[in-house]
């Protein structure tokens, strides 16, 4: 099975940019299906970026975020070649993880 | 006094040497004008309509790319433009092109694939559908030819409206990307009626709203519609189908024409109607020469 | 002048039967009025579809219309009815007007 997590990471000087989709339901809780019954809350609650095993960026969501959703950042303090981990937890106590490289 | 009577004089000379050729000329005009209705249809041009189609458009907006109307409200409007070169670096569509991909390669049950139903095994051929079929007498989308290839093969036919239909058509579109459509009207005249019975459709104001396509496409490109940015008529199938951020996922043509229809509170018709097909055919073949640019994002 | 009572018992009398009179007309609206009502309203809304134009706001009155009717409150299930047939035949006249008017939009060479 595919990661749900797509990064691109690029080194640009002191700075690195940081681009990732993440695929995910995002379901709010307040919608309801065909047969009228409401679709239960799954949204990602927390998401993390770690470099040298240290965070540097961490999100905490609920259900105003939308589905797949879509997060750039800049952080300082990594070189080209380095490894960025990025992982998630939902409130379904799902989670999933990758490692990519920063280019 | 002079200059008067030479005037005279030039005009009874020139009259009688036109009096028979101006009998003639307005004789021809009446019968002409009394003509029978059939004669002034066969010399419909379709050819001449989309060049008009797309003139229109390219002096409408003289600093757009004529390439770019493929690119809808994006040619039209700076800062949507910005957010969606950004986003097109990760675009929202990317999961539906992957599992669109998969759906294409997988194999029916009878072991064969839709890429023995297409020419060049579906790949790249995107940009000639709608095709007109002489067989069944009827305009051929994409999406139709995709459900009669399953059908053909023992497989159900899968919803025009849904996920995978999208997927699909996303995958297809990808692999045309940047050719230009080349829709044909043959020499037949089911193909002619078709095209003008999608004309007829586009112009045609519909729905408790009284819109017609043309409303909105024609007249108020680039103009807002609530939140919306209009998108010109013009290379408006090239990008389809597309991601909407109002739906939260991919969506194909029969998907937005029913909406668009709703829209306007008309009763939607059923997906891959003949007007919708038709519909589909005068869309894409007056967008003949941009290129696709599917599969699309929008808001 | 001093309006005797036997006149004033006669005008209350006569005031109240037409009262009478009148809601009990109103109270009238049987089912029966109500099929009929609703079977104008989707004559015209099924000729909208032959011309394949109906709007969704007329099934929408037709929906309300049974609805009202499967709670017994006819008089406002003939109301909704009405208001159905009237869209209808708005969305007819529509869609013959613009058999011709269609082409006011088109563009041409």
């Amino acid at each position: 099975m595919a990661s749900s997590i797509r990064v691109r990471a690029i080194a640009n000087g002191e700075t690195t940019d940081v681009q990732t989709l993440i695929q995910h339901p995002m379901d709010s809780g307040f919608i309801k299906d065909d047969k009228g019954a409401f679709i239960p809350a799954h949204y990602i609650k927390e998401l993390t970026f770690e470099h040298n095993s240290k965070p540097v960026f961490i999100a905490d969501w609920g259900t105003a975020v939308s589905k797949d959703p879509y997060v750039k950042f800049a952080f300082k303090g990594a070189s080209k070649g380095d490894d960025l981990k990025v992982s998630w937890i939902d409130n379904k106590g799902e989670t999933d993880t990758a490692t990519f490289k920063i280019q | 006094m002079r200059a008067y009577r030479a005037l005279l004089d030039f005009v009874g000379r020139a009259g009688r040497l036109l009096s028979v050729r101006f009998l003639l000329i307005s004789l021809a005009t009446l019968l002409l004008a009394i003509a029978p209705a059939s004669a002034i249809a066969d010399d419909a041009d379709p050819a001449k309509e989309a060049r008009a189609f797309q003139n229109y458009f390219f002096k409408k907006f003289p600093n757009v790319k004529p390439d770019d109307f493929a690119n809808g409200p994006y040619a039209l409007n700076e800062d949507m433009r910005r957010q969606w070169e950004e986003k097109e670096q990760f675009p929202p569509y990317e999961f539906s092109l992957e599992a669109g991909k998969e759906l294409f390669a997988k194999p029916f049950a009878n072991g064969k694939h839709y890429a023995d139903c297409f020419p060049d095994s579906g790949i790249g051929i995107r940009q000639n559908y709608p095709q007109f079929d002489g067989k069944s007498g009827k305009v051929v989308t994409l999406e139709l030819a995709l459900n009669q290839c399953r059908e053909a093969n023992g497989e159900k036919a899968i919803s025009y409206a849904g996920d995978d239909m999208a997927a699909l058509t996303a995958y297809m579109a990808f692999t045309s990307r940047g050719k230009p459509f080349d829709i044909k009207i043959p020499d037949d005249p089911r193909a002619l009626e078709a095209y003008e019975d999608g004309k007829r459709y586009f112009y045609t104001r519909r729905g408790q709203l009284n819109f017609s396509c043309a409303t909105c496409h024609v007249q108020n490109p680039g103009e807002r519609l609530r939140a919306e940015v209009l998108a010109p008529a013009l290379g408006i199938l090239n990008a389809m189908p597309i991601y909407r951020s109002e739906w939260g996922n991919m969506g194909t043509i029969s998907r937005r024409f029913i909406t668009c229809n709703s829209q306007v509170r008309g009763v939607p018709l059923e997906p891959q109607a003949e007007e919708y097909r038709n519909l589909e055919y005068f869309l894409s073949y007056v967008s003949n020469g941009l290129p696709i640019s599917g599969p699309g994002s929008r808001p | 002048m001093r309006i005797s009572l036997k006149t004033l018992l006669r005008i209350g009398c006569t005031m109240a039967s037409t009262i009478l009179a009148g809601s009990a007309a109103l109270a009238v609206s049987t089912e029966a009025d109500f099929r009929q009502a609703y079977a104008a309203a989707d004559a015209a809304e099924k000729q909208a579809g032959i011309l394949r134009n109906q709007w969704i706001v007329t099934e929408a009155a037709l929906a309300e219309a049974s609805r009202a009717a499967g709670k017994g409150d006819f008089d406002q299930a003939i109301a909704a009815a009405k208001e159905a047939e009237a869209l209808a035949k708005a969305s007819i006249f529509q869609a013959t007007g613009e058999k011709a008017a269609w082409k006011n939009l088109e563009i041409r060479p």
